[in-house]
């Protein structure tokens, strides 16, 4: 590593140190922010030398990333941002608090996925899903899977590990090739994790025309985009391999969601030469991923933090929760989005008949969504009001990403 | 009415619906049973004909593609003019409210809208992204309109159609006037969703699908808890 780089290197971790000692955060993004400013190219740097991993998407990307990292562990240690630190500079602090490592699985910002392939030259890069999420300041959905296709058709050494379930996904990841100029597209292996959410592939990026959609299957009625076959399937409680061997899942990780970034994982970790066989039970000590799907006991309730960022996610959400009273928080503030409309996305129904409380910078918003829904709830000022509010037991607390954080504050930083 | 139930047409929810638009549909049919009016809400895809006879049209928002998509296959459909012509109640959100109009832009290609309003838009220096509020055309006696806006566009009004509301925070159409409404036709560059922000509005949509001229009042009391702190933050932000 060159001089600069090294300095840069050492002052990242010192920063990082320091803003965990200060209490100013978990120092994930502010080391990693300086070294930059010191080298530039420190996350080339420091990528040198590793077999990295990317993983990118609206949903799911920490989970997975966590799951990866446990099921790449097999062959050795493995450098992650597991903090959900996902741009540049937290994929920097990263690298450099993990000093040298033969290995390391980044979970990348989908904005940022074309940025981080040029300096990090990973050997894989897994793309889940893309769903509407923060319109209000990301990029439009199509846009952000014509950027994706971009990047890779600049990177067509990379293997893909790609989700075959989301049309947008699938075009993205399957770039026309160059053959004239010796440029092959991308090897991809295909997974299906399912996809609840449906709503924003209903026409086709490549030609416009509708998707259909019938048992699994989706095919464009205008061009031959159709869903390729997966070489990675979830069933039952585990997972299908590409030789047609079953894997048993034991997460303690809920819903079936989980299952999916589990396969996922599996598939990313075989790209690096490991075995199912050896990575499956690995998984299953992943507990929770930066608070979520923690639990925590307090005064008598066991709350479980479940995060729910847009649409798509709050219907996983939906799917993972216990039957048991619910806090729902919803903020508006910078990292979350600042237009609530997506609320009405959301079918709030499966909610009905349990004990449903709202909170938030946003709760008036979501009361006239829950209104409409009829779905019964009582507002309540703050976390402690709710907890106050609900019998002993299990009480699931559904939060967006800040409404997440500060209830994650008020338990202490659970993570 | 055009018949026993209000009929309630949710337009290319596949293609146009890009942030809560489902919502207006919710709110009109929610606030028309609780007034004991049987509903009929039907969503039809970009793929299926526009029935013509229904009483509501709601046509909501969308990236540059499906809008583009959307106004070429109403076009050719030709229903939503046969109601319109009819005396149907349209309302128009964002991409929904510009396709409306005579002409609009998407991908950087001026494209033919309905022409069902005299309006005409395309893109602005920078988007208009952030809450949106004004006073509305006191001809309509409505409270003053929130939302929140996020689009790329400008609209210009021609003679033949008045602003829906006069800015007071945000941009809508140019920064001065928001949303345009003619006959029992209007749209706006609200979202949140609209009707859901300004349930006063969606009541004006139903007065004019009945032909009623009064509406039992409603309990509204989150709507208006939740109009009154949108109110606070715009000042806040501005102070």
């Amino acid at each position: 590593m060159p001089l600069r780089a090294k300095v840069a290197s050492s002052v990242s971790r010192t920063a990082a140190a320091l803003s965990r000692a200060a209490g100013r955060g978990d120092g994930s993004v502010i080391g990693g922010w300086i070294g930059l400013k010191i080298d530039p190219d420190l996350l080339a740097h420091l990528s040198a030398g590793r077999a990295i991993a990317l993983v990118s998407g609206t949903n799911g990307k920490t989970t997975t990333t966590r799951l990866t990292s446990a099921a790449v562990g097999v062959l050795g240690r493995v450098a992650t941002n597991s903090f959900g630190a996902n741009m540049p500079s937290g994929h920097t602090s990263a690298l450099a608090k993990a000093g040298s490592t033969p290995y390391a699985v980044l979970e990348v910002d989908e904005h940022y996925l074309a940025q981080v392939l040029e300096a990090t030259e990973p050997h894989v890069v897994a793309l889940l899903n893309l769903s509407r999420d923060q319109l209000d300041r990301a990029k439009e959905v199509a846009m952000m899977a014509q950027l994706w296709r971009a990047a890779l058709v600049r990177h067509t050494n990379v293997r893909v590990v790609a989700n075959a379930d989301d049309p947008l996904v699938v075009w993205a990841a399957t770039p026309p090739g160059d053959p004239a100029r010796g440029i092959n597209p991308p090897h991809v292996t295909w997974f299906s994790a399912g996809q609840r959410w449906h709503d924003d592939s209903w026409v086709c990026p490549e030609c416009g025309s509708t998707i259909q959609r019938s048992g699994g299957q989706w095919w464009c009625t205008g061009c031959p985009l159709r869903r390729p076959e997966p070489q990675w399937v979830v069933e039952d409680e585990g997972v299908l391999d590409p030789t047609g061997a079953w894997h048993k899942v034991s997460l303690q990780l809920p819903g079936k969601v989980n299952l999916g970034n589990a396969a996922t994982a599996l598939a990313v970790a075989a790209e690096f030469g490991v075995r199912p066989v050896d990575a499956v039970s690995r998984l299953g000590i992943v507990t929770s991923v930066a608070g979520r799907y923690a639990q925590v006991d307090k005064d008598g309730r066991n709350i479980r933090l479940l995060l729910a960022k847009n649409p798509a996610s709050w219907l996983e959400a939906f799917d993972m929760a216990d039957d048991a009273p619910t806090l729902l928080s919803i903020n508006a503030r910078d990292p979350d989005g600042l237009d609530t409309s997506w609320l009405y996305d959301v079918d709030f129904s499966p909610l009905r008949g349990r004990q449903v409380l709202i909170t938030g910078d946003r709760a008036f918003d979501l009361a006239v969504r829950l209104d409409v829904n009829d779905v019964p709830f009582q507002h309540v000022r703050t976390f402690g009001d709710a907890l106050r509010s609900v019998p002993p037991g299990r009480l699931e607390v559904i939060a967006n990403y800040t409404a997440f954080q500060d209830i994650r504050a008020e338990l202490d930083r659970v993570i | 009415m055009s018949s026993e139930s209000l009929r309630i047409v949710w337009i290319y929810p596949d293609l146009l619906s890009t942030y809560g638009d489902r919502g207006n549909a919710l709110i009109l049919a929610r606030r028309a049973r609780q007034r004991g009016m049987p509903v009929e809400v039907l969503e039809v895809r970009s793929d299926q004909q526009l029935p013509a006879t229904a009483d509501i049209y709601l046509v909501g928002g969308g990236e540059d593609g499906p809008q583009a998509l959307g106004a070429q296959r109403l076009l050719a459909d030709g229903g939503l003019h046969r109601a319109v012509a009819q005396g149907s109640v349209v309302f128009g959100v964002c991409a929904g409210y510009q396709l409306l109009g005579t002409s609009f832009f998407a991908k950087g290609v001026q494209c033919r809208g309905l022409e069902l309003l005299d309006l005409q838009s395309d893109r602005g220096e920078s988007r208009a992204v952030g809450e949106l509020a004004g006073e509305i055309d006191p001809r309509l006696g409505l409270p003053p309109l929130t939302g929140f806006e996020n689009h790329g566009g400008r609209t210009h009004l021609g003679p033949e159609v008045s602003p829906l509301a006069r800015v007071t925070a945000g941009v809508g159409n140019n920064g001065a006037t928001e949303g345009a409404w003619r006959g029992k036709l209007l749209g706006t560059y609200s979202h949140g969703p609209a009707l859901a922000r300004n349930p006063a509005l969606a009541d004006l949509l139903l007065r004019w699908a009945t032909g009623a001229h009064q509406l039992p009042p409603l309990d509204d009391t989150w709507s208006d808890r939740l109009r009154n702190e949108r109110r606070s933050a715009v000042a806040a932000a501005r102070a």
